[in-house]
């Protein structure tokens, strides 16, 4: 890969305003500014039909303006219907997908945005698939909403950035699924620490410490392929899902880069697979804990764990050289002056907000892309998972410009007949990463 | 008239128990937790034939270290309700209906994260694998209740966990861990209903609070949005740290809101006025039982500014409505988790032990079972 990412350039251009923050604007309608059909109806497709998906569809259904689903696409038919029914009965009128406008399969997504009538596309099947899906959705002129995380490995992230280059050519309006960039309390907290309220930021502590996620949902005697086994289970392979410290965690990494207006340089970590160590659970770890560097010589400490009845904390810190913080809630200075973040209304949604904040953008034409910060801090999780994985300290230009964790990624032509990656021993077992073992560069 | 046997039956059983007193109620101090017979040790503690025969006692969850007090409560009839003229009184809480219960235990404490985890995160399960363990009869048992998805971040949102009340669970999750509980003690434990669970708070009292009239008071028993503090997002605090009511049972007031069975319906005391009047002027053992999957009562009030944290909620007579769409506003996957309430974190429960347990008959009849909804059944986790 040749393409590089001048870091410097970014870190650079990235002021504390330059990562993202939702603005709520009033939303004027310039008559057919933004659909594909000359009217006022945004036309939407929803690429991969999961709970995450549905949710998604629902919350962009809700937005102000007439909003139309008029296709879907996943993997496997099996939910599909259900994700119909329920979005249905939300949103009676605006779910019009016909028979033909529903799509199953590898190739589904392909069929869903090579329809003209869509203006914009959510993107929310297991992370592994997303760049190559992203990429294809940009180059027909799509609007995107993307879930994080938008890779799971370098390449992807290159090839993330990318296309993201080529939607802000075209216009396009692109949105990432980090909601706490939408979230008030957030919004309000990382702004007085930009403001200066606890002085300059020495150190993070992020978190995402709980009890795991869900358990295998289908067992080896109820699919049919290890395709099908692993596309099920797809949060226990690596190269579907990208470890949790990429899948979930990247949620902590990236409010600390937000609030430090940077990206780290280089990582350093230890971790492994301590608890959740059964066959079914596939090859990822069960615990991080990474420090990563910032150019300053500042240094952001992470841990993320999914092992029961354990200290389990989700949240995000700051210390300064005034005071502390505990972003999205509180800070308080040396001096004791404290300020707490109140709810201004019973009911804040930060995964609506994000919607009806890229839907007005759309719709006023303003200017709205948050796939490179998606970009960056998805590169942040995969970066402190490299320097897990090998034990060894990883650069940040080295791994964006050649890491390639060794995970083909899901590109083309994958059937359910396709071998993956990783495939089991006799006794269901893979390879698990072992730190000074594993070479992250490998090819 | 209001029964008060049920409390002087306490005193007597914590007579030669020294540890029962109060050391103070200052906002970090806590209440000298009393120590019950366990009933692990000496089964004989937590069985009882007659009411006069029931004791506090202490049950250990076996298989773990972790352990729940219960309380006897004799029973007996009162007016549930508020009388017209009671400050910040609602129009559901009348009329006035008098009611009869029979003997129960109650927990003294709302059910900590530490007793609810074990169900909820397969605790027990995780530690008979990992210390290669065998299970018991019971555990079998046990392990053949369903449990929940796991939550998809840390539900006690950075506030406090060993100690703390459970929260931000469905009303379906809170019965399903009583049926776990039961199937793990052999002992039937299941929530409140909202008559057991008024009779219980008023502890033999007929004023606005089981301490008085007088809302002033309330910081000595109630954690609520004046004194819960903002240091945290979730303001709940650990149990027992506030003075009991007569009937030895801690966070009645406040803290968390707390499950009963009924389902909610503001005109629910007019029919039970109607049933009253066809028995003798006695409603017994009421219970609306419900219809729909999420809409219950909930008890008590609690910390929060958003619903019922004001005294006026904390009143023994408040009635609150569950409010479902509200409390997962934040789930952001479509179906929504049957099992968690992403911003019910001022909601939790506190369990029952009939003296009589429902026959299976019963238990059909008044929908005392928990039921996982068909559309969530597909979710529940594979064995393999």
């Amino acid at each position: 890969m040749t393409e590089k990412t001048n870091r410097r350039e970014f870190l650079s251009k990235s002021t504390a305003a330059a990562v993202g923050a939702g603005v709520v604007s009033q939303i004027v309608l310039p008559r057919g500014a933004y659909a594909a059909n000359g009217d006022e109806t945004i036309r939407i497709g929803l690429v991969g039909c999961g709970g995450r998906g549905t949710g998604a569809a629902s919350q962009a259904l809700s937005t102000k303006g007439d909003v139309q689903l008029v296709a879907v696409a996943d993997a496997f038919g099996d939910q599909m219907n259900n994700t119909l029914n329920r979005l249905s009965k939300q949103h009676k009128d605006r779910v019009n997908v016909d028979e033909d406008h529903k799509f199953v399969g590898f190739d589904a997504y392909k069929q869903l945005i090579d329809l003209d009538e869509i203006d914009l596309v959510i993107l929310a099947t297991p992370p592994g698939f997303r760049p190559v899906h992203f990429e294809y959705a940009i180059e027909k002129g799509k609007h995107v909403f993307f879930e994080k995380p938008v890779a799971v490995d370098a390449k992807g992230v290159r090839k993330v950035l990318k296309a993201v280059e080529e939607s802000k050519k075209k216009n396009l309006k692109v949105g990432v699924g980090l909601q706490r960039h939408h979230q008030p309390s957030y919004l309000e907290t990382v702004k007085a620490l930009q403001d200066g309220a606890i002085g300059d930021i020495l150190a993070l502590r992020v978190y995402w410490n709980s009890g795991g996620v869900w358990e295998p949902r289908r067992s080896r005697d109820q699919v049919k392929t290890e395709m099908e086994y692993q596309m099920r289970n797809w949060y226990y392979y690596n190269w579907l899902c990208g470890d949790h410290i990429t899948e979930q965690h990247i949620h902590n990494l990236d409010v600390g880069c937000w609030v430090k207006g940077a990206y780290p340089i280089r990582a350093y970590g230890m971790g492994g697979r301590e608890v959740r160590d059964a066959a079914r659970y596939g090859n990822i770890f069960d615990h991080f804990a990474v420090e990563y560097e910032f150019a300053d010589g500042t240094r952001m400490y992470s841990q993320c764990r999914h092992i029961r009845n354990c200290w389990n904390s989700v949240s995000e810190h700051a210390q300064g050289t005034k005071g502390t913080s505990n972003i999205g809630r509180s800070y308080t200075t040396q001096d004791g002056n404290t300020w707490t973040y109140k709810k201004k209304q019973r009911r804040e949604d930060p995964y609506q907000i994000e919607h009806d904040d890229l839907f007005a953008a759309i719709r006023n034409d303003t200017s709205y892309n948050e796939g490179e910060y998606g970009a960056h801090s998805t590169m942040t999780s995969i970066l402190g998972r490299m320097a897990v994985y090998s034990g060894k300290p990883v650069d940040w230009d080295k791994a964006l410009n050649e890491g390639a964790d060794a995970y083909p990624w899901a590109e083309e032509n994958l059937t359910w007949d396709t071998t993956p990656p990783n495939v089991p021993n006799k006794n269901g077992e893979y390879d698990i990463p072992v730190p000074g073992v594993t070479d992250v560069f490998e090819a | 008239m209001p029964n008060v046997t049920a409390c002087h039956k306490l005193m007597q059983a914590f007579a030669g128990i020294a540890c029962w007193s109060i050391v103070s109620v200052g906002f970090a101090e806590e209440t000298a937790k009393p120590k019950f017979p366990n009933a692990d040790e000496n089964p004989k503690v937590a069985e009882a034939k007659t009411a006069d025969d029931m004791k506090p006692y202490s049950q250990t969850i076996p298989g773990t270290t972790i352990s729940f007090d219960m309380v006897p409560i004799s029973g007996g009839t009162f007016l549930m309700g508020s009388p017209p003229d009671e400050k910040g009184r609602e129009e559901d809480e009348g009329p006035q209906v008098k009611v009869q219960v029979s003997p129960f235990w109650m927990g003294r404490c709302e059910v900590t994260w530490n007793e609810y985890e074990i169900w909820n995160l397969d605790l027990d399960v995780l530690r008979r694998e990992k210390l290669k363990l065998p299970s018991t009869d019971r555990d079998k048992i046990a392990d053949a209740v369903t449990r929940p998805t796991k939550p998809y971040t840390d539900m006690t949102f950075n506030s406090g966990h060993d100690g703390f009340p459970a929260t931000g669970m469905t009303p379906l999750a809170a019965q399903m861990y009583c049926k776990w509980l039961s199937a793990k003690t052999g002992h039937y434990y299941r929530l409140p209903t909202e008559a057991e669970w008024e009779f219980a708070a008023r502890g033999g009292t007929t004023t606005a609070y089981s301490f008085g009239d007088d809302p002033a008071k309330l910081g000595d028993y109630s954690w609520y949005v004046d004194n819960a503090g903002l240091e945290r997002e979730v303001n709940y605090h650990k149990v027992g740290l506030k003075k009991p009511n007569p009937f030895g049972l801690h966070d009645m007031h406040g803290n968390v809101a707390e499950y009963c069975l009924d389902e909610y319906d503001a005109d629910w005391y007019q029919k039970l006025s109607v049933i009253a009047k066809e028995n003798n002027g006695v409603a017994i053992n009421p219970l609306n039982i419900p219809r729909t999957e999420e809409v219950r009562v909930v008890r008590g009030g609690s910390w929060t500014q958003w619903y019922d944290g004001g005294p006026e909620h904390h009143r023994s007579a408040a009635r609150y409505e569950s409010m479902p769409e509200d409390w997962k506003i934040q789930d952001p996957q479509i179906p929504q988790s049957v099992w968690y309430y992403t911003d019910g974190t001022h909601v939790g429960f506190r369990i029952v032990r009939p003296l009589t347990p429902p026959t299976a008959e019963e238990r059909k009849k008044l929908k005392l079972d928990p039921v996982v909804p068909e559309h969530a059944r597909f979710l529940q986790r594979s064995t393999n």
